[in-house]
């Protein structure tokens, strides 16, 4: 993932990258409120969710918006640099539950799109504006966004 | 019509929260995410390469990430939605500009600033979109990032 290194005279206007699949389950949800300090209780307490009127609990916003972080970055490779980035919480997302202690049921997997939309320089910064999003089960983007990262040139 | 309870929340800027940056802190982060970068947990690996050592995800300011204090402008504006009526409260999107690449042990400072408060007809009614920008600058005066975050209330 990041050893390999994309340059960007190798990238085109139209290409797209390639995929990351996503699971969201109830225990990646309980580790998200930990790591990142969100406590809601709308995305683990059934009783609160319900009050919602969202369907029930939701993944996090922040949680989708870094897996696309994850996505970008990973792609960028390390010596790419992800300047500008945004996204927007657009449709709700319900996590699987859980068949075991670690093991989700069956549902729905989402991916973390993207294509490249232009290639340009800013100054001596080799720069690529990307068209990002993640994706539910049923083809639709759930969050999408944008993002631009600076990547080296061949020597 | 917003309420001048929220309007007047615009241009609020919260007092300082410091941030201190943790390993530990950002493994965990990672590995909530699923994402097995070696540039956040492999000191060897990052220390080769074009980073020098250790570095956080991008979106990662320490520990609580983009959870701003309720006590301050964003608890106020959210509040005022509240005793509007509007008391279901989303996140609905994030935005960044990025400068600096954050490290463990940076100490960072942010005040989030509330740079907006806007209406609008949503599919299940009028909403309010409150947005609010933070500049994470670290310990040597320099800036890192500019993040801005919205809520919808409804």
């Amino acid at each position: 993932m990041s050893n390999k290194q994309i340059y960007w005279d190798d990238v085109q206007a139209g290409q797209e990258l390639p995929s990351l699949p996503k699971i969201a389950d109830r225990v990646m949800l309980v580790k998200w409120a930990g790591a990142s300090g969100d406590f809601n209780p709308h995305h683990y307490d059934d009783t609160f969710a319900a009050t919602q009127g969202t369907g029930g609990v939701i993944v996090h916003g922040l949680l989708k918006h870094a897996w696309l972080i994850q996505f970008v970055t990973g792609w960028m490779g390390d010596r790419g640099t992800l300047k500008r980035f945004e996204c927007q919480y657009r449709g709700l997302d319900h996590p699987r539950t859980m068949k075991t202690m670690n093991e989700p049921d069956d549902g729905p997997t989402w991916h973390c799109i993207g294509k490249v939309v232009r290639k340009h320089m800013d100054g001596d910064a080799a720069c690529v504006d990307l068209e990002i999003g993640v994706e539910n089960g049923e083809k639709q983007i759930t969050t999408p966004g944008s993002a631009t990262v600076v990547l080296p040139k061949r020597p | 019509m917003i309420p001048e309870e929220m309007h007047q929340c615009i241009g609020m800027v919260d007092p300082p929260t410091v941030y201190e940056v943790e390993r530990g802190a950002i493994r965990r982060y990672a590995d909530a995410v699923g994402d097995n970068n070696p540039l956040y947990r492999d000191e060897a690996y990052a220390a080769a390469s074009t980073y020098g050592g250790i570095i956080a995800p991008p979106g990662f300011f320490g520990w609580p990430a983009g959870t701003p204090s309720m006590g301050g402008a964003i608890g106020k504006a959210i509040t005022a939605a509240m005793n509007a009526g509007y008391f279901r409260i989303l996140d609905a999107g994030k935005s960044y500009e990025f400068f600096l690449p954050v490290r463990p042990g940076d100490v960072l400072v942010g005040s989030p600033k509330i740079a907006d408060i806007s209406e609008k007809e949503g599919k299940s009614g009028p909403m309010y979109i409150i947005s609010f920008t933070t500049t994470f600058t670290n310990q040597n005066g320099a800036t890192v990032a500019n993040a801005t975050q919205s809520f919808i209330c409804r």
